[in-house]
């Protein structure tokens, strides 16, 4: 019988330990994917940082490193400026890269660090139970914005791949999805993309990919991603925001 | 050939013949023109230079590049040092080798930017959160930097810790004739657990700090620490001056050593047995120089630009065999060798 479908052999066999409906193991088989593809997965580290994907490192077979909270793209900056042959990415959420680690994000962006980001962007903070992420909606009820986040007293969510392209050291960056096939599909050719360009040498590349989080949201698998549909594509609209290859810049 | 070199650029130099071509800083006084030395330096080794966003991410490349199996280095002064305990805590957890100066200045807070000693504590106690320790050694001359900096990167590789440079303000501005180590000397490891991709020839490696299992971290914790037992029997080190026959011995580090040094001359040119234990390393702590001391000297005299953090640990050393006296001066002072010796006469 032939074989038509298979886990990446960049993935290891340990059981993830995500929530049921979670999309972060559909955004592992697309990194684990890329690095398949490319031939790369022996000269690939990976940084896994703070927050539900902390424990990536056991994952990914290729070599990983945990970064302090935040701290990912600084690590990442260390290990590339180290090993400029290695293929560097993070894996990153929401808090960890635009709320604790904002100026770590913005400054190897704007030096054009030659390293590739994965961004969750899934609006809340999963692992400690569901607290305001910097990527919280106007209105979401979350653990720390019971009443709906009030953007008179928490202020606006952050939209990062729209103030990353302003800066010149960012080569590509686009924002995905990953709710149906067809959005499975322009994410999975995004995330090769990010690497590929890392492989090229042509610098930061950053792909975010917003993600649901049916247990802190309180909505079932199904409800969740009708939910991010409805009210985060529209506030994070889908697209490249910036490929210094296409001469894209929104 | 010695050469006059300012501390802190002879302990830049040093670094880069010790075989460390990564150098993640940040600005801040007085560790100024160690950064600024390496900024020249780097490009001449093609080696790195990166002046970070902050002391956070410098720390956090240098543990990226340590996780990537490379000498690397950052440096800085007290409050900068300070926002590196984070990267020191997760480094120690993740048993990654690097060195860190500290150029110290008077704290708490902004504080000064003179010469200071206040930052024992945290050097040797709670540089971060956790149950660790790093290596910290203390130079006092601009040659012992030089020496100190190539034993600190080799004495962390075969650890497998960060170790720290306690500096202060003056020794990184002073300037003294230097030998350097020829370029090209330092013995590089090979570090078979680095991230550095794995070629399809090994399993992975992961650098991690993370155990959510409280048996497994409870017992990666005490296997650390029985090595901080070897480090503590190998790696003391102190000068013993003048001790032998010492009825007061002082016990003084870095620059305030060189204040007590001064003052002991000046003591035994009036007659009087006094000497000097200097700790090279503060952690581990000299414990074996210090208790040859107490074994027959009346008092025993700290002498520090702080306000005598180091007491303590000189107490428990020798299970306070003899009386521990203290004089220091603080936030930015410095004390003078007169100061000293009339501490030294009022206790004979």
């Amino acid at each position: 019988m032939a074989i038509v479908f298979q886990k990446p052999s960049t993935l290891t066999d340990a059981p993830m330990h995500y929530c049921p409906g979670c999309t972060h193991g559909i955004v592992h088989r697309l990194v684990a994917q890329a690095l398949e593809e490319l031939g790369v997965e022996g000269k690939a580290v990976g940084v896994a940082s703070v927050g539900c994907s902390v424990m990536c490192y056991d994952y990914f077979t290729c070599d990983m490193v945990q970064a302090p909270h935040g701290r990912a793209q600084a690590v990442a900056t260390g290990l590339k400026r180290a090993r400029p042959d290695n293929v560097i990415f993070t894996y990153q959420g929401d808090g960890d890269l635009a709320a604790i680690g904002t100026a770590e994000t913005v400054h190897a962006a704007t030096r054009g660090e030659n390293i590739t980001v994965i961004f969750i962007n899934n609006a809340i903070y999963g692992m400690t139970g569901g607290q305001m992420a910097p990527t919280s909606l106007p209105g979401q009820i979350t653990q720390t914005t019971p009443y709906g986040r009030d953007t008179n007293t928490a202020g606006y969510p952050v939209r990062v791949c729209e103030m990353l392209s302003t800066l010149s050291g960012v080569a590509f960056a686009q924002r995905v999805t990953v709710d149906n096939v067809k959005n499975v599909n322009i994410a999975r050719k995004a995330i090769k993309k990010a690497f590929q360009n890392q492989i090229e040498g042509k610098g930061y590349s950053i792909v975010e990919v917003l993600s649901t989080c049916p247990t802190n949201w309180g909505l079932s698998p199904v409800e969740a991603l009708k939910w991010l549909e409805d009210n985060m594509i529209p506030y994070y609209p889908l697209g490249v925001y910036k490929d210094v290859e296409e001469g894209v810049k929104k | 050939m010695k050469v006059l070199m300012k501390g802190n650029e002879a302990l830049a130099e040093a670094a880069i013949r010790a075989g460390c071509h990564h150098f993640f800083g940040y600005p801040i006084t007085p560790q100024t023109e160690l950064a600024a030395y390496m900024s020249k330096r780097m490009p001449q080794v093609n080696g790195t230079y990166l002046q970070a966003e902050s002391e956070i991410a410098a720390i956090n490349m240098v543990l990226g590049a340590s996780s990537a199996g490379v000498r690397a280095m950052t440096s800085s002064s007290s409050p900068g040092v300070s926002l590196k305990g984070e990267g020191i805590s997760y480094m120690a957890g993740s048993d990654l080798p690097a060195v860190i100066i500290n150029v110290q200045r008077g704290g708490p807070g902004l504080g000064g930017i003179q010469p200071s000693q206040a930052d024992y504590w945290q050097a040797t106690k709670a540089t971060g959160h956790g149950d660790f320790q790093i290596l910290v050694f203390a130079p006092s001359t601009v040659q012992e930097m030089v020496d100190l900096i190539s034993h600190a990167f080799d004495t962390a590789d075969k650890y497998r810790m960060p170790a720290m440079i306690l500096a202060d303000g003056m020794l990184g501005q002073m300037m003294e004739p230097v030998e350097l180590p020829e370029e090209g000397s330092a013995n590089l490891p090979e570090k078979e657990w680095a991230a550095k991709g794995h070629g399809g020839k090994r399993a992975h490696n992961i650098i991690n700090s993370l155990y959510l299992t409280p048996e497994k971290l409870e017992q990666l914790v005490k296997e650390r620490f029985e090595r901080y037992e070897t480090v503590k029997r190998n790696e003391q080190m102190a000068e013993e001056y003048l001790t032998e026959d010492a009825d007061v011995v002082l016990v003084a580090y870095g620059a305030s050593s060189r204040v007590a040094r001064s003052a002991v001359n000046k003591a035994r040119e009036k007659g009087l047995k006094v000497g000097l234990v200097r700790p090279i390393t503060l952690w581990p702590f000299p414990t074996d120089a210090l208790n040859r001391a107490a074994s027959h000297a009346k008092n025993f005299l700290v002498v520090e630009m702080s306000m005598g953090q180091m007491v303590d640990d000189v107490k428990l050393a020798i299970d306070c065999k003899v009386p521990v006296h203290f004089y220091g001066r603080t936030g930015g002072m410095i004390p003078t060798p007169a100061d000293v010796l009339a501490q030294i006469e009022a206790l004979l």
